[in-house]
């Protein structure tokens, strides 16, 4: 199968990594200008911070998806994985502004009382205080001059999955069907990371083994 | 008759006259009412009662009283509001969510419809019994993530009889819209939202504390008292603080401190006296 990185001319590719930023932040940029204009019903604010929450799991997941898919089915999608994962990282930091700035107004009391007392929210910023660390470090120079030590810090997405998994799953008094599905999916793709290495193992010696 | 309540297949005129139980805030608008709602008898997200619900049949419609009372009755939804003729109420609703509406109810006092059976001395407490209608219902169709049916809430017999204590059978002047809670349901204003049991069809009055349908649920953030209480956490967020509902918009916070039962520690307040309000939550 032929991915769709490997489909576009090269000269493309750089112009669909921006067209994949613009695409991806646009579903936030239409919900701010829904709330912005009084269009976002009853309860704004509460609504666009699920709205950007749940889109960050959306692209988190994408972004770990990247490994697995060409892993089982073939496709390239690796030049698109960083622009995922910052996509994911804007919309955790918008959702939390958000919750900080629009629903909070800036509260500090209030918020720093959330964060020290209650566990979904505690999973919520662990979650996000790993992601500016990876995004800090998603540049080319960061990866070049950290060499091993990157790869092991840019494993941090697995804990963020499980963080995101948590908190997703405690915010809410009973899960709905829609939550057991994103939870599910995030810890199908945890548990995918942990097999891979079988996997792997399994193929390399399916490839050394003599043709008969 | 109205096309405000586009969603409501009942909803007509309702004659209330005014009463002094009114506060002096900006009233949540109707759309809001409307279309803001927690019925997970029609679905869990806020606006699946207003789209779920226009299959709902609330008439004819019948109330049931039993338990420990003299007159055990079943009362017919339209003979109570020609017998207690509504007054219209506006209270502030404070959810346990911490949002918060202004409504004006239109209703009569719960403690009309209990005198009328006359409990017994032995009775302690008032249980309340929502509908079971799945092929109307659709969230009581759903097999994943519901809560057991049907939904069950419960007062001490004091708060029950306390003269805020409301059936509503209508909202802005006429008959509740089913998203509301249709043709009958309580409004408890000092408590949380979630005790404001909808669609009443039984009423029984026990010595034994009725476990509520959120507390069976999850004992550790919802409890049988539900009294609004700014000191007292939700696990999940603080209660200091709610959002007002249909004010101020994206820009302006429209949060307001949260009053000791909700602004009515005046009329409840004595209830609890010597009570830990903060083990009885």
């Amino acid at each position: 199968m032929v991915g769709l990185s490997l489909s576009l001319p090269k000269r493309f590719q750089p112009a669909s990594v921006w067209g994949l930023y613009v695409v991806g932040l646009l579903p936030a940029a239409y919900c701010f200008y829904l709330g912005a204009t009084g269009n976002l019903g009853a309860d704004p604010v509460k609504t666009f911070e699920l709205f950007l929450g749940l889109w960050a799991i959306r692209f988190l997941l994408l972004t770990l998806a990247v490994t697995p898919v060409r892993d089982l089915l073939g496709w390239n999608l690796l030049r698109y994985r960083r622009a995922l994962g910052l996509i994911c990282f804007y919309y955790v930091a918008m959702h939390f502004l958000v919750y900080a700035v629009l629903d909070q107004a800036l509260m500090f009391d209030v918020i720093l009382d959330d964060i020290l007392k209650r566990p979904f929210i505690m999973f919520g910023m662990a979650g996000l205080v790993m992601l500016i660390a990876l995004a800090v470090t998603s540049n080319r120079f960061s990866i070049r001059s950290m060499g091993k030590k990157w790869v092991w810090l840019h494993r941090l997405i697995y804990v963020i999955a499980a963080c995101a998994a948590l908190h997703y799953a405690l915010s809410t008094k009973i899960l709905t069907v829609e939550q057991v599905i994103y939870i599910c999916l995030l810890i199908a793709m945890i548990l995918y990371r942990a097999y891979r290495p079988i996997l792997m193992l399994r193929r390399r010696e399916a490839r050394l083994r003599p043709a008969t | 008759m109205s096309a405000a309540f586009g969603s409501s297949s009942w909803a007509e005129g309702l004659a209330a006259t005014k009463s002094n139980y009114t506060v002096d805030e900006k009233l949540t608008p109707i759309e809001d009412v409307t279309t803001y709602n927690n019925f997970y008898e029609f679905g869990m997200d806020k606006a699946d009662p207003a789209a779920l619900s226009k299959d709902f049949k609330p008439r004819p419609w019948t109330i049931k009283v039993d338990g420990m009372v003299a007159k055990p009755q079943t009362f017919d939804v339209d003979a109570l509001i020609k017998a207690f003729p509504p007054e219209e109420r506006v209270y502030r609703m404070r959810c346990v969510e911490a949002w918060s509406m202004v409504i004006p109810w239109d209703g009569f006092q719960l403690s009309k419809v209990l005198d009328a059976v006359e409990p017994l001395g032995s009775a302690k407490y008032v249980a309340f019994e929502t509908v079971v209608r799945p092929t109307e219902m659709p969230g009581q169709n759903a097999t994943f993530g519901s809560l057991p049916w049907p939904y069950v809430e419960g007062l001490r017999l004091d708060e029950a009889r306390n003269p805020l204590t409301l059936l509503a059978v209508g909202l802005y002047g006429e008959t509740l819209p089913n998203q509301n809670g249709a043709p009958v349901r309580l409004v408890v204003p000092w408590k949380y939202g979630f005790k404001g049991i909808k669609s009443i069809v039984r009423i029984t009055l026990s010595d034994k504390q009725p476990l509520n349908t959120w507390q069976a649920a999850n004992s550790g953030e919802y409890g049988f008292y539900a009294n609004v209480n700014p000191a007292v956490d939700h696990p999940r967020w603080s209660q200091a603080t709610e959002r007002r509902i249909g004010e101020g918009g994206f820009f302006s916070s429209s949060r307001h401190p949260t009053l000791p039962f909700n602004g009515y520690a005046d009329e409840v307040a004595s209830l609890y006296s010597g009570m830990d309000l903060k083990a009885n939550f």
